[in-house]
């Protein structure tokens, strides 16, 4: 089955949000109360009920005011930090296109997998003690039709294919952008987690972080200890004692008692 | 009783223990919201742009059932929006499920501070009683120099930007047959 990708061209996006509304809509989300927090963003930050979220990212660059647009939600990544971190068998699955979904039903809160994320993006619901992120409309998908989001956005600014065809088409407009004057133009897909199924087109890739992408994004090193050296040495630990106890009854037998 | 879901998940459960992983199908179990839902093409009503929009109603329209609206997207045969939608557009869901919307006239009487609830019936007899009181005292059948005009000046009229051309052809008509020079429309207020 071909690797599903989600291509969002910043320079494209208006800030218009209406990928936001599509999301909470098809998502039937509660509405939250926003706050104003000086800038024209909805939110401050996603919630267990609020998946996606466009950064309006206000700064100067080169002395002139530059507001960079980014779509801040799940990266879908090829190496997923949040997969590797999980312990509930079947709470968190890549599907084989690529997406990776949580099922809720068997999410445990334990929220491991916001530790494991390098881009921080799970959140745990406070009433439900579920974590909760984007699914890139698996339900959708499933059936043929492109992520809500992508349905709704007006500019064509956010795209769905498959990840070879995004990443080509990535390729040509960062190029073409570089020959309009665009010096610094580049394609962000995650390095360091294996390619991510959100593809970015940057204006200013050589400072993925003003957009609020981490710049080179990783499984946390304490994860990566947990789940694999640790988690080897608890296995051994666990098979030898075992072991050992069966060795003892077969030299030495079960235990007797002795009566006083 | 086992429900479709239950089913596939105990399935899920049986065949993983038998040593076959089909955690992916746990995820295909989720369900489509409008895989059984009746299609109706609408116009968005906001602004004059006039998006195409796809307005999803769960129910079959059985004698027992009344049908809700549960998904609202644009509709990708429309040439003006192909699919797409605004902010606002996208959530004309909310627009017609909606405790605060309007189902009946409401009249503030001169001096009143408060809307009170009014029938269909009273409302249009009260504004055709307005429009016949208004064209008694102000329609002009000649100028100043003696020509025949037929013009009605202390009258206009404004247009929503969701009308369809049927409707459009419908007011023109009653626009002249009243006399109304006025006629403005909302995709230019």
């Amino acid at each position: 089955m071909q690797t599903v990708a989600k291509l969002i061209d910043t320079t494209l996006c208006i800030g218009c949000k209406a990928c936001e509304v599509a999301c909470q809509e098809w998502n039937d989300q509660e509405f939250t109360m926003g706050v104003f927090n000086n800038t024209y963003q909805t939110m401050p930050d996603l919630a267990p009920n609020f998946w996606n979220l466009i950064k309006f990212n206000e700064l100067e660059i080169d002395g002139a005011q530059s507001w960079l647009m980014a779509k801040y939600q799940c990266m879908h990544c090829a190496d997923a930090g949040c997969i590797a971190a999980c312990p509930a068998p079947g709470a968190i699955m890549r599907l084989p296109n690529g997406i990776v979904d949580f099922a809720q039903d068997h999410c445990i809160g334990c929220g491991y997998c916001i530790t494991g994320c390098p881009f921080d993006v799970p959140r745990l619901c406070a009433k439900t003690k579920k974590v909760y992120k984007c699914s890139l409309c698996s339900d959708r998908v499933a059936v043929g039709l492109e992520p809500s989001c992508i349905k709704a956005c007006p500019t064509s600014c956010l795209t769905f294919g498959s990840r070879d065809d995004l990443k080509f088409a990535a390729d040509k407009r960062a190029a073409d952008l570089r020959k309009s004057g665009f010096q610094q133009a580049g394609v962000y897909d995650g390095p360091g987690v294996g390619g991510t199924n959100v593809i970015y087109v940057l204006k200013h890739a050589d400072r993925p972080t003003d957009y609020g992408l981490p710049k080179n994004p990783s499984i946390p090193w304490t994860v990566q200890l947990w789940k694999g050296p640790v988690k080897l040495l608890g296995n051994l630990v666990f098979v030898g004692g075992l072991l050992a106890a069966f060795v003892h009854f077969i030299r030495v037998g079960p235990k007797e008692s002795h009566d006083e | 009783m086992t429900s479709r879901r239950d089913f596939i998940r105990t399935g899920v459960a049986v065949t993983t223990a038998l040593g076959f992983d089909l955690r992916p199908a746990i995820a295909a179990a989720r369900e489509l919201k409008i895989s059984r839902t009746t299609q109706t093409n609408s116009v968005c009503p906001y602004c004059a742009v006039g998006c195409s929009v796809v307005i999803h109603t769960l129910g079959d329209k059985a004698r027992n059932v009344r049908p809700t609206v549960v998904h609202v997207e644009g509709d990708p045969d429309s040439p003006i929006n192909r699919g797409t939608l605004c902010s606002k557009g996208i959530s004309l869901k909310e627009f017609i499920v909606n405790d605060r919307r309007l189902t009946q006239p409401l009249h503030r009487a001169p001096g009143s501070a408060e809307w009170k609830p009014m029938a269909w019936d009273d409302a249009v007899e009260r504004i055709a009683r307005h429009i016949k009181n208004t064209r008694d005292k102000g329609f002009a059948e000649k100028d100043s120099q003696g020509r025949t005009v037929n013009r009605l000046p202390n009258l206009a009229m404004i247009g929503g930007c969701t009308d369809t051309n049927e409707i459009n052809y419908l007011i023109s008509k009653f626009r002249f047959g009243l006399g109304i020079l006025s006629y403005e429309n909302q995709s230019r207020l």
